[in-house]
């Protein structure tokens, strides 16, 4: 709640202000999304953009309303400090492009309300709130959450345009069967449940090599995968996230499936198929590292993205739900205190295990 | 006792609720409370064991050793529980199938034995059957709206098989909103832990602004 302390000049003199602040992280985690959600909109055309800008806009009106209910007097400076406006863009790129308005409405509520403003608001959150409302969304409509379209370029003739757009996203009309599809993880596991192994099941349109270029179905952020990694590493480029969760999510993901792949490639999707569906790239880049939510060492969030990783391709592999990102996110989330009490920070002035330093004699000033 | 039926009637239905306020007798709250019938139903037994098991201990209360009285107030409790029990299995067998295994847990329900330490070893018979009676409703009360309003938002229903607890004259109760799918969530633990938590901050919201009116009309007497 308190963001004036990050952002107040300090007085003494040895500090010295970076100069960051809760919006300026905010916006460039946002910049960093850009590339992608431009190609997202240009994939699934204007159902898409209307879905994006509702939930963001849902999200600053949760986040307005709490605040007003909590009685905090600047709400304009914490409304619009970016976060509430981030969680709903990264809520957006997990939702099938082209889900009704009240999909977005309800999901802000479930992210601003139930995942962060109960427990305090910014920094102050348990669990990220977008995973949060993605889970809610998932568990309690799993319908409209899981159908995906196809691909349709906004310049190709069949794309909806502005007004059918609306149309769509407003009515929710029911969508021809040639558009609906399912996303790659879903395909094969309804393919593998009625016994037909990946061989087969992953020849033409769910190839994984399409997924490098993005042109088939998914949310937002699970189309153009290299478009996010590209977001990614401008983060870690820039020093707003480490490459330590990030790494460490995805190789608990790639690790565990380029064992089961090279065991029984007929039942095991491969390394790169994990990696370049569903969350993965997002999760690992934009999820796992919120601050609030992971732990604060290094080592700690090494643990912290394995486990993910590692949870997310055993929910994908045996789990009811064909991604698992958001449910791993969540539990590691959970986890963190612990992570936290088992991994702390080396305190200034004294060793790991909490004694002084050895301070040779006469050095001392 | 100096205490007025309508104060013991205010605080089992408001002020000491067993749910809003003692937060007691979560498993059933939990568990039962998918729609309003099954609430209304799990509250209303209990009520019934609470009311009887006040009275019976508050009638023993000077027979019972207090080494002894906790086994005893348990069997008793559980004596009561078992005649709801199988009455409800007789007469509401319907309802009874719904509830199942939590109408035999009513036995460990903290709030029937907690009635009967806190209140009815120390009160005459009629005080702790209107305290038990005041606590049941209250109760019931608090099941049936949580109930209610999971099973709105959950099914998009509001009192769904009304008529297999109250009698088919009650059919008129039951509703369902057309072309509502539901949010599964609700109907699930993690919306019923989300409901009752908006309730009680609803709850703490307006005792504070009752509060605050209170102070405002003592301040403008005052001057």
């Amino acid at each position: 709640m308190n963001t004036a302390a990050l952002t107040a000049q300090p007085v003494a003199s040895p500090h010295a202000h970076g100069g960051n602040s809760v919006t300026r992280t905010m916006f460039r985690v946002q910049m960093a999304l850009v590339p992608a959600t431009l190609y997202g909109f240009w994939l699934f055309g204007w159902p898409s953009f209307f879905l994006w800008l509702l939930t963001i806009l849902s999200c600053l009106g949760f986040e307005a309303l709490s605040l007003k209910m909590m009685g905090v007097t600047r709400i304009k400076r914490t409304l619009f400090d970016g976060s509430a406006l981030l969680t709903g863009w990264l809520l957006a790129m997990t939702l099938p492009p082209w889900a009704p308005w009240w999909v977005a409405v309800v999901g802000g509520f479930i992210a601003i309300v139930i995942g962060k403003q109960v427990f305090g608001g910014v920094g102050q959150n348990v669990f990220n709130p977008a995973m949060v409302a993605r889970v809610a969304l998932l568990v309690s409509f799993p319908v409209p959450l899981t159908m995906w379209v196809s691909p349709l370029p906004l310049t190709s003739l069949a794309a909806p345009d502005f007004i059918d757009g609306l149309r769509i996203f407003l009515t929710s009309l029911p969508q021809p069967d040639a558009m609906a599809s399912a996303s790659l993880l879903g395909h094969t596991k309804t393919e593998l449940s009625r016994g037909i192994d990946l061989f087969h099941s992953l020849a033409g349109e769910h190839a994984p090599v399409l997924s490098w270029i993005g042109a088939r179905s998914g949310s937002l952020g699970e189309s153009a995968s290299l478009l996010i990694l590209a977001g990614g590493l401008y983060l870690v480029g820039v020093g707003i996230i480490s490459w330590h969760t990030p790494a460490a999510v995805l190789a608990g993901l790639a690790i565990p499936a380029a064992i089961g792949h090279s065991v029984d490639p007929a039942h095991y999707l491969s390394v790169s198929a994990h990696l370049l569906s569903g969350a993965a790239m997002l999760g690992a880049f934009f999820i796992a590292t919120d601050y609030v939510t992971s732990p604060n060492t290094t080592s700690g969030q090494i643990v912290f993205g394995l486990g993910i990783g590692f949870l997310t391709w055993v929910i994908r592999t045996y789990g009811g739900y064909p991604e698992g990102m958001a449910f791993a996110v969540l539990l590691m989330n959970a986890l963190t205190p612990v992570i936290d009490r088992f991994i702390k920070p080396r305190i200034l002035g004294r060793d790991r295990k909490g004694k002084p330093l050895d301070i040779p004699e006469g050095k001392e000033a | 006792m100096s205490e007025s039926y309508g104060k013991l009637m205010k605080d089992g239905l408001w002020e000491n609720n067993v749910v809003f306020a003692q937060l007691l007798a979560m498993c059933p709250t939990m568990a039962v409370t998918t729609s309003g019938t099954n609430g209304l139903g799990m509250g209303l037994a209990t009520t019934a064991v609470l009311v009887v098991s006040n009275i019976l201990v508050s009638m023993i209360r000077h027979t019972v050793s207090s080494q002894v009285r906790i086994p005893v107030f348990v069997v008793l409790i559980a004596t009561l529980v078992t005649v709801v029990d199988m009455a409800m299995n007789a007469w509401l067998h319907e309802l009874y199938k719904v509830l199942g295994l939590f109408i035999a847990l009513i036995v460990v329900n903290c709030a029937i034995l907690g009635r009967a330490e806190a209140y009815a070893v120390k009160n005459g018979v009629a005080a702790s059957a209107v305290d038990g009676l005041a606590m049941g409703l209250g109760f019931t009360g608090a099941l049936t709206f949580i109930g209610l309003i999971r099973e709105f938002l959950g099914s998009g229903t509001l009192f769904a098989q009304a008529s297999n607890l109250l009698g088919p004259s009650f059919a008129f109760l039951e509703m369902k909103l057309p072309g509502y799918g539901g949010a599964l969530l609700m109907i699930l633990p993690p919306g019923g832990f989300a409901i009752l938590g908006f309730l009680l901050a609803g709850k703490r919201v307006m005792e504070r602004r009752l509060e605050e009116r209170a102070a405002q009309k003592a301040e403008l007497a005052a001057a």
